[in-house]
């Protein structure tokens, strides 16, 4: 199980602290997609784990070995940055080929034209010539070979990248948003390649993106960043439905998770604006209560809200809404033939939610413990 | 009354089109009339004088074709101020070249100093040549010469750098290394600057462990373009070398500095031999134009990866 | 490359290695200030020490300035400088907008002839120019100094580079707004063409405060002389062997740019290269 493993890392730059101790394990023919807002540290700790930058403190171990002090080039990781980063003045065959020369020559083998005649040289040669020919093909740019970087459109330069990466067989895989500089249609149907390329290899796979619908289709698990923390690493299904932290509930989910300042009291009751919302808790005082917008329904009775618009989405539609007492603004996912019935703007209404996915969280947006009076509570 | 009416009538981005040739003629006119007068006739005089035997003062002048080409051929002092020319620019391209370079990565490989080492090495280029000239002539001075007592001190020998016809040359084209190096520079920074820090990245993660591996891998081809530039400009640059000699050798001693532009000069402002005189600008224009081919056409298409 | 803080000790190494060629750089300033505040007999010793033993540096100053005029020499090159810059500016910058944002038959013709016109060094046209000013009678006038240079193939095509990126709509605009053609080139182009003027008149100005081949067939005499002339006449006929008075007059005639350089090193260098870069 020994993929890459990242052990209390801490990183500032200046007076900014942009790392403050991170560890994660990403296991052999895992696929881990380190997600979280711009800025928050994602690149710094993937350049810490390639070699590209050095950590203050804390350890990188990948595939068993403790490379913390080794150069880039000895640690065995293949990285695929957000530009892509190919040379431009080799062709996309030289450019897959270059991690393969640079370690299977020495530096008399390199030269141009005298090089290839060397002992060894061809054997090797030939064999480079082969890896260059498999990866390719895996990516489909066995046409493209002769080409050079800029006579490629962005989705072959990316596949390009992913070559270079691959063709070594590296035993740790890093990519950095390499997705973001594409259109939205080519985005998403290089997911599924990388991820099948990730099977294959059967390396371990840590996968930066700050877009939280790529780390939830595409990993195994997914960790989440925020100002140089991890805040919770776990499955997709457990990172939405089960987030350890406020920060984590809104920052995974769109539209964004809604929000009521609540209040547990001396009876246990938790309640929003004075109305008890049929959950208990364990401690007296102020909570936040959190509901993805597709756990609320609008009904008869209730917690009292009032409409705002509605967005039709196709497949579903948005009500936007506001809670008056505690002035929040409140997204309710409903299925599209629920249009009719919907209340209209300015209209009041009442919203219902199911209490077993209803979350707390503490002052300190920490997971609050929660017990709820039966499956189908609703506000009274 | 009927010719406003006209007016009138014309479609209206008719009357735009027609204003704006007449604006862009009236703006460019000045422009026009002075490259005419200054830039184009004077050229083509140059062209016309160079077939002929003219000379200031003379009563009138022949057209004699090729003969003063011929001339060149047969003209010692020519020949000389050729090979000498072409030397000096052998010997400044490839020294204030690679200085500049091998500097430019040096200031690049940290972030002390480089305001300050940029400004040092750039002083050159606007120092007025003709009395950095006479510095270098103070320097280079056999008996009271500074750099020569340092190497009395070494209890190394004195040469005469600039009075004897083996170095003068030599010593001339450390000047020129020394003018053109801090220009060179600058641009060599622009260039290293313009390099995207993620393929050296890339390079170290693609195994490449030593400084010189990155720089065969990233930097030099990277830098092709700079460089074709640099090498262009820096030819062009030492081709037209004329002051230091003007103030240094007057292309002496034994003409062992007599350089192109300096004959040039000579031949058409102490001898008055403008025909001639001529001829050897057309040389000079050749060979520039020639160093410009060699540019656009030749190496741009092995450095530029489009 | 330069990622982290490197720790001082182990940078030491590129610095001094930098400071050496530095000081190698600066030797020809070092001894020819040092040269300009010593009496001839101490030059004459060849000692490698820099401090003058005796200070005379106001007899050698004294005596460029008794010997020969420093102050014309000076304004004749910022007369000759500022016109021709005036001049190339004038002329330069209404071609360049008309090349850049202008439709009119012939425009690839006129682009085409300043393409030419960069090819061709300004050597090139001396001899005949030459013939004309002392056919007129002007040899020895601001004119024969000024005049060749007032066209400058090379400003108009960096003006026409930096015109063409600014956006047609503000031109558009300034035409609704009324402006004639002539007022949007001085009021709306020429303000929003800074950079590239700035870049340019302290490349302009570099060249021909430093240019000795042009003034040296034209000029004949004091009254004319610019600068770089006058180092030479002092150096050839006044001083002779006196290396100290002549140090003495190349550091005053070389001080005004070097002061203006070190003041605004940045715009300088930054003129010099971006200008360098595009011709
Ligand atoms: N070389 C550097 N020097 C100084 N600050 C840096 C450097 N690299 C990154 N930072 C800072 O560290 C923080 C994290 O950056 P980064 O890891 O690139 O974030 P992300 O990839 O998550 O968008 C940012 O605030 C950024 O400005
Ligand atoms: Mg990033």
């Amino acid at each position: 199980m020994a993929g890459i493993r990242i052990q209390s890392v801490t990183k500032r730059f200046g007076s900014t602290q942009v790392l403050r101790g991170v560890s994660l394990d990403v296991a052999a023919g895992e696929f881990v997609a380190l997600v979280g807002p711009s800025g928050c540290g994602k690149t710094t700790l993937m350049r810490i784990v390639a070699g590209i930058e050095q950590a203050d403190g804390g350890a990188i171990d990948i595939g068993g070995r403790d490379v913390t002090r080794l150069r880039p080039g000895d640690r065995d990781v293949a990285m695929v940055f957000q530009s892509y980063a190919l040379y431009p003045h080799l062709t996309v065959a030289e450019n897959i080929r270059v991690p393969l020369a640079l370690r299977r020559l020495n530096a008399w083998q390199r030269l141009p034209a005298i090089g290839g005649l060397l002992p060894g040289a061809a054997d090797a040669n030939h064999l480079m010539e082969q890896d260059v020919r498999r990866a390719a093909e895996a990516l489909g740019l066995r046409a493209l070979l002769d080409r050079r970087p800029a006579q490629l459109s962005g989705g072959q330069r990316q596949r390009v990248a992913l070559a270079r990466a691959i063709v070594r067989r590296p035993k740790a895989f890093l990519m950095d948003e390499p997705l973001s500089n594409l259109d939205a249609s080519l985005r998403v149907q290089t997911r599924r390649e990388i991820v099948d390329i990730h099977r294959q290899s059967g390396a371990a796979t840590l996968y930066v993106t700050h877009d939280q619908s790529e780390a939830l289709t595409m990993a195994d698990r997914v960790a989440v960043m925020q100002g140089g923390e991890l805040l919770q690493v776990a499955t997709p299904e457990a990172i939405y439905a089960d987030p350890q932290d406020l920060r984590v509930a809104t920052f995974i989910g769109s539209p964004r998770i809604n929000t009521l300042p609540a209040e547990t009291g001396a009876d246990g009751m938790v309640r929003v604006a004075g109305h008890p919302v049929g959950l208990w808790g364990a401690r007296p005082g102020p909570l936040t209560l959190a509901i993805r917008p597709e756990d609320l329904v609008p009904a008869g009775t209730g917690l009292p809200a009032v409409a705002e618009a509605v967005e039709f989405l196709g497949e579903s539609l948005l009500l936007h809404a506001r809670h008056e007492a505690t002035r929040t603004k409140l997204v309710l996912r409903l299925p599209p033939e629920a249009r009719a019935e919907l209340p209209a703007p300015g209209a009041a209404f009442h919203l219902q939610f199911d209490t077993t996915r209803a979350l707390l969280f503490g002052p300190e947006g920490r997971r609050v413990g929660v017990s709820a009076l039966s499956g189908e509570a609703a506000f009274v | 009354m009927s010719d406003a009416a006209l007016t009138q009538a014309l479609p209206r981005p008719a009357r735009l089109a027609l204003g704006e040739t007449a604006t862009a003629w009236l703006l460019s006119a000045p422009a026009i009339i002075a490259y005419l007068l200054m830039l184009l006739l004077p050229t083509l005089a140059t062209i016309a004088l160079a077939f002929t035997d003219f000379e200031l003062g003379a009563t009138g002048f022949a057209w004699i074709g090729l003969d003063n080409f011929a001339e060149m051929l047969s003209d010692r002092g020519f020949m000389t101020s050729l090979r000498n020319t072409i030397i000096y620019v052998g010997l400044v391209t490839p020294g204030s070249i690679a200085g500049a370079l091998a500097l430019a990565l040096l200031i690049e490989a940290g972030t002390r100093g480089r305001t300050f080492f940029r400004a040092v090495f750039f002083l050159p280029v606007v120092s007025l040549t003709v009395a950095m000239a006479a510095a270098w002539q103070y320097l280079l001075h056999p008996s009271i010469g500074p750099l020569n007592a340092m190497l009395r001190v070494a209890g190394l020998g004195a040469p005469e750098w600039l009075s004897s016809s083996s170095t003068v040359l030599l010593s001339l084209a450390a000047i020129g290394i020394w003018e053109n190096l801090g220009f060179n520079l600058v641009l060599f920074l622009a260039g290293l600057t313009a390099i995207p820090r993620e393929l050296y990245a890339a390079a170290e993660v693609d195994g490449a462990r030593h400084a010189w591996q990155r720089f065969r891998l990233v930097t030099w081809p990277m830098l092709g373009p700079t460089t074709l530039f640099v090498l262009t400009i820096t030819m062009i640059r030492a081709v037209r070398v004329f002051d230091t000699v003007a103030v240094l050798t007057q292309g002496g001693p034994n003409k062992a500095s007599q350089v192109l532009l300096y004959t040039m000069y000579e031949e058409g402002f102490t001898y008055f031999r403008l025909g001639y005189s001529a001829a050897i600008t057309l040389v000079f224009l050749a060979i520039v134009l020639a160093m410009m081919w060699l540019q656009t056409k030749v190496l741009d298409k092995r450095v530029h990866y489009g | 490359m330069a990622e982290r803080a490197t720790p001082l000790y182990r940078d030491t190494p590129r610095l001094l290695l930098l400071a050496l060629a530095g000081l190698i750089m600066l030797m020809p300033y070092i001894w020819m200030v040092a040269a300009s505040m010593k009496p001839l007999d101490e030059i004459f010793r060849a000692s490698l020490t820099l401090l003058p033993e005796r200070f005379h540096a106001i007899e050698n100053y004294g005596k460029v300035f008794a010997r020969i005029p420093v102050g014309l020499y000076l304004w004749n090159g910022l007369v000759v400088c500022g016109g021709i810059l005036f001049f190339q500016l004038l002329f330069a910058v209404p071609a360049g907008y008309a090349l850049a944002k202008l439709r009119f038959p012939g425009k690839e013709f006129v682009f085409g002839a300043v393409m030419l016109g960069l090819l061709v060094p300004p050597h090139v046209q001396a001899l005949p120019l030459y013939v004309a000013f002392s056919q007129m009678g002007l040899l020895n006038s601001y004119t024969a100094l000024i005049a060749p240079f007032t066209i400058s193939v090379f400003a108009i095509f960096l003006f026409r580079q930096f015109f063409k990126s600014l956006p047609d709509d503000l031109i558009h605009a300034a035409r609704l707004d009324g402006f004639s053609e002539m007022a949007i080139v001085w009021r709306v182009v020429l303000p929003n063409a800074w950079p590239a003027a700035t870049a340019f008149s302290i490349f302009s100005v570099v060249a021909h405060w430093n240019d000795l081949f042009w003034p040296l067939i034209v000029v004949n005499g004091q009254d004319y002389a610019t600068p770089a002339l006058g180092v030479m006449y002092f150096r050839s006929a006044e001083a002779g062997d006196d290396f100290g008075a002549l140090m003495a007059a190349a550091v005053i005639m070389t001080a005004p740019l070097v002061i203006a350089f070190l003041l605004a090193q940045r715009r300088f260098v930054e003129g010099i290269a971006t200008t360098g870069l595009k011709g």
